[in-house]
């Protein structure tokens, strides 16, 4: 059986969450982590990113066709980024 | 203005398609938004690539307590903001106001931080051009000022950013407070809330980037 959260209780679970990672983040910064250190901070700040957008900016409960527009912001993110990288790491020492 | 408190345009079905139209054509401009700060994102991602050793070292020196707790302010706006469209949703106009200006001091807060850091950043010789020791970052220095000038734009052009989104939720405060808003015609509160949570998004992507690229001892 489902528990019916009000949508004010979801928006100050969200926020007390946004919160957390925040801190985590913040902590995280005084840690050896090597070459992880990158990607645990892009996974915290996608994870607070995704909790903004799909609660904050109600993209969970929107139409499809939003969610498709809003994809297409990964799927060209991805391209610019990745398809420069190709580039930049393919260069010689000279 | 009874007539129609739902303000419904003669091309649209019914409220809820205009409510969505709304919504979707903000979404397809965040869409936009979202590729120019990704060229800024571009450019920070192949020097950090390149001159890994130079930007974690640059990047320790940036003010991390300012750059938290502007965090904090930032989601704790688009907390009253998520509010403020929550308010509008239900009938409960009479809280719309406070909560969007509540959003739109806490992004000045922001502003007002930010500028206190970009003093203390100044102070700190971290300014290429203005205040900055070419001899106390190593052979590279040019490295390290490509960092720092990445940063200043970066949380320059969001500041611009911050900047029209507080002239936005005031004009919707204004009209908040004006009664214009109703359970069926709300959508520019809503429109406005996309933009500003976008701005907040970027923000919090800006936060490990450039303040924690290298480990802070």
């Amino acid at each position: 059986m489902a528990e019916h959260r009000s949508r004010l209780q979801i928006y100050g679970i969200v926020f007390v969450a946004l919160i957390g990672l925040t801190a985590v983040t913040l902590l995280l910064g005084g840690v050896e982590l090597g070459a992880w250190h990158t990607i645990v901070g892009l996974a915290i700040a996608s994870t607070k990113a995704t909790l903004i957008v799909l609660f904050f900016m109600h993209l969970l409960h929107s139409p499809r066709v939003t969610w498709l527009v809003a994809g297409t912001t990964l799927l060209f993110l991805a391209i610019l980024l990745l398809m420069t990288l190709t580039d930049y790491l393919s260069r010689g020492e000279g | 203005m009874s007539a129609n408190p739902t303000h419904l345009a003669h091309h649209f079905a019914d409220v809820r398609q205009q409510h969505d139209t709304a919504t979707l054509g903000m979404w397809v401009f965040l869409v936009t938004e979202a590729m120019v700060f990704g060229g800024l994102f571009l450019a920070y991602t192949v020097y950090r690539v390149l001159y890994a050793a130079e930007f974690a070292a640059a990047s320790a020196h940036l003010n991390v307590v300012f750059g938290g707790v502007n965090t904090i302010v930032l989601l704790s706006s688009s907390l009253t903001m998520a509010l403020a469209v929550y308010w509008a949703q239900t009938g409960q106009q009479g809280r719309v106001p406070a909560a969007l200006i509540l959003t739109a001091l806490l992004g000045t807060a922001f502003l007002v931080i930010k500028g206190f850091e970009y003093h203390g950043d100044y102070e700190d010789n971290l300014m290429p051009g203005l205040a900055f020791d070419e001899h106390a970052w190593g052979p590279h220095p040019e490295r390290v000022k490509l960092f720092l000038v990445i940063y200043y734009i970066m949380t320059g052009v969001h500041a611009v950013h911050l900047i029209i989104g507080i002239g936005l939720i005031s004009i919707l405060a204004l009209m908040a407070r004006r009664g214009r808003f109703t359970r069926g015609y709300y959508y520019p509160v809503e429109v406005g809330g996309l933009y500003w949570h976008f701005v907040d998004v970027i923000w919090v992507f800006l936060l490990p980037l450039l303040y924690l690229a290298g480990v802070r001892n």
